[in-house]
């Protein structure tokens, strides 16, 4: 038992002793016929929920293995839990990039999380791309230029509302509410962008902790300002409060939620929908739910895939249309790399991609990048709950051009 | 002005619900000298067994009472097997036993309901918004609520014999055991009820900030900084603390010093309190012969 022991103790010590050399012109986690490729997802705790965009991810990679790969090559996609906390993500990457020595990172999840190994994978020049999460702080190419995110920033998504706003009455008093951190915050910036000088004389703010019972003085006072548009950047049991104190203190502004707080069952049911009639929000993807997508040939490209790759999985979830597209694009990078996968021409190919359809999207949106500009998707349409379902109206709203 | 009286019904309506929790605070103050950091989780696992209890097709006033049963049971249970054997261990080990509950509890409760909001039935219904959509039918009910245990409570505390035995256990558990108190069974009936009390109050809580794990996490900040301004160990005072922390909060997020720090009010009075009159405004002041 000890020599055996000895033995394998002096094999695992020689193997570890012999120094692992790649090829000089071979990239990082990119062999003959494999590229590796990592991420990390809450597997578990709160946010367990997102966990299907990797499952869905890992679906799409092994589509595309089962057609034959990349250039003659594999994709191996490694997934590590990090409970949706920083510092396991910190600890998850540095394991994914020092010991598995993966070519780049993929569609990490949250804001919190990838804050904290924004300057890590920035030092190391790791390609960090199209990240699940909507914080504007990710389309920063002077200062993180290996970082990128997809979705529409949330600070878009507050020009596109503000836009309208003008475009409807030009002379609104806007009163914006959101939530004292990152994520409320784009939404202050966005306005600001849009209206410019004009943003103190036109918009009454406040703002709320996440830690608040309710909001029910903010919105008083907001609506003593005698604002007649109201935009809210607050997750959802803080929109659903607000739909309901809103309506039921009789004010009727024209009134935006940001897109992460609509679900019909987590905030319009609650609030009462009856209560949110006349609400508007934004979407970029199509809605499975949606009858005009029924014969669509983007989505039965997508429900295709569902049926042959993730048959178990639940079709109402949006999270597999959302990992479809950010995957789509992924694989678009891939193929204009050509033969070079180092961890430049990654970061090159993806940051000049022409202007491209994609199959979950609306018609219209398009996924493109420019070495200046990292905001992936730029586009969106907004609308209106009209007491059972969110209807579409108008076209295709681009954000500012900051 | 008419901005300020709206802040101000909005305070009190908001009050309400610091008040209720603030009383269920007390309670264990009251019972065990202790203050329990996992009550609002508590609170919140009892909420979500009243909404399954509801959602499985039993009235509301039925699924109240079977609740408040159910985390009685839970409230003593806690106190038998988990307090008992840290019974005479200092103060930080009680602490240390309340942060792990709080996290045992409050994830726990996540794992098996899950994190989405859900809304909570009120049994106080109106057809029209009342003062102009400030207060609530349920709002009103739920103060109602919130006094009729207050007087519940007084009354138990003042004129039972069971209640006498209680305080007596908590104040000076050696006496109270040589006159004939069973103070381990007084312990665990005061977490009973305070476990009760807090079911309540989760479930008067639950229709106005909606339902989720973390339903309480912000709301037992306040009501304990209500609980501190009225006096830890008087549940009248605690309830008028709550009221003047949610129009305080209101008032100064307002007018003073901006909505970004009401929170920092709630830790300013908590703070204040304890270093100008550690016991409240309406508290005993307790004074003990050397």
């Amino acid at each position: 038992m000890t020599t055996s022991r000895r033995a394998l103790l002096a094999a695992t010590a020689a193997t570890l002793a012999t120094p692992r050399i790649a090829p000089a012109q071979q990239a990082p986690g990119v062999t003959a016929n494999e590229i590796r490729i990592g991420s990390t997802n809450a597997l578990s705790g709160p946010a367990s929920s997102y966990s299907v965009i990797s499952r869905a991810l890992t679906a799409v990679f092994k589509r595309q293995n089962d057609q034959g790969g990349i250039a003659g090559r594999q994709i191996n996609f490694i997934v590590y839990d990090d409970g949706y906390q920083p510092p396991r993500t910190l600890e998850q990457t540095r394991r994914l990039v020092e010991q598995d020595r993966v070519a780049f990172l993929f569609n990490q999840l949250g804001t919190p999380t990838n804050s904290a190994i924004h300057r890590y994978v920035n030092q190391r020049k790791i390609p960090h791309l199209f990240l699940a999460t909507g914080a504007d702080k990710w389309a920063n190419p002077k200062e993180y230029p290996w970082t990128i995110g997809w979705q529409p920033s949330y600070r878009t998504e507050a020009q596109i509302y503000a836009k309208h706003i003008l475009e409807q009455k030009p002379d609104a008093k806007i009163a914006l509410l959101y939530q004292n951190d990152d994520f409320g915050k784009d939404y202050v910036n966005g306005v600001r962008d849009v209206l410019g000088p004009r943003f103190d004389a036109m918009v009454k703010l406040a703002s709320h902790e996440a830690t608040d019972p309710t909001i029910d003085s903010q919105i008083v006072s907001l609506q003593s300002t005698g604002a007649d548009a109201l935009i809210c950047g607050i997750i959802p049991r803080f929109a659903a409060q607000a739909i309901r104190r809103v309506h039921d203190i009789g004010w009727r502004p024209l009134m935006f939620m940001t897109n992460v707080s609509v679900s019909g069952a987590v905030v319009m049911q609650p609030a009462g929908p009856e209560k949110g009639i006349g609400l508007i929000t934004s979407d970029y993807r199509k809605d499975q739910s949606d009858p005009a997508w029924a014969n669509d040939p983007g989505m039965n490209e997508w429900r295709d895939f569902m049926r042959r790759y993730i048959p178990d999985g639940e079709l109402g979830d949006n999270n597999y249309t959302y990992a479809y597209g950010v995957a789509s694009t992924m694989l678009q990078v891939l193929r204009q790399c050509g033969n070079d996968f180092s961890r430049e021409n990654v970061m090159r190919q993806a940051t000049n991609i022409k202007p491209l359809d994609v199959a979950t999207l609306l018609p219209g949106v398009k996924v493109q990048t420019q070495p200046n500009n990292y905001n992936v998707i730029r586009q969106m349409q907004l609308q209106r709950w009209d007491g059972r379902s969110w209807v579409r109206f108008g076209g295709v709203i681009e954000g500012a051009n900051v | 002005m008419e901005g300020l009286a709206h802040q101000i019904i909005a305070g009190i309506a908001t009050g309400g619900i610091y008040a209720a929790v603030a009383l269920a605070l007390v309670m264990i103050y009251q019972a065990t000298h202790h203050v329990n950091f996992a009550q609002g989780e508590m609170a919140t696992l009892s909420t979500f067994i009243a909404l399954s209890i509801i959602q499985a097709g039993v009235p509301y006033w039925l699924a109240f009472l079977a609740t408040i049963i159910v985390s009685f049971v839970i409230g003593v249970v806690v106190e038998r097997v988990l307090m008992r054997p840290v019974q005479n261990a200092p103060v930080l080990t009680h602490v240390g036993v309340f942060i792990g509950l709080l996290l045992i509890i409050g994830n726990g409760t996540g794992w098996i309901f899950g994190y989405t909001t859900k809304a909570f039935p009120s049994p106080f219904s109106s057809e029209q918004p009342l003062l102009g959509g400030l207060v609530s039918a349920h709002e009103l009910g739920s103060t109602a609520v919130t006094l009729g245990v207050l007087v519940l409570v007084y009354l138990f505390f003042r004129h039972t014999s069971l209640g006498l035995a209680m305080r007596a256990a908590a104040y000076n558990p050696r006496s109270a055991r040589l006159v004939g108190v069973r103070v381990g069974w007084m312990l665990a009936l005061g977490w009973g009820l305070a476990a009760a009390i807090g079911a309540v109050a989760g479930m008067m809580v639950a229709p106005v900030v909606f339902l989720d794990p973390n339903m309480m996490l912000g709301i037992l900040l306040y009501a304990f900084a209500g609980a501190l301004l009225g006096g830890i160990d008087n549940p009248a005072g605690a309830v008028i603390g709550g009221f003047a922390v949610g129009v305080l909060e209101n008032l100064a997020g307002a007018y003073v010093v901006g909505t970004e720090l009401k929170l920092t009010v709630a830790l300013a009075i908590i703070i204040g309190v304890l270093v100008v009159k550690p016991s409240g405004l309406f508290g005993r002041v307790v004074t003990s012969r050397v």
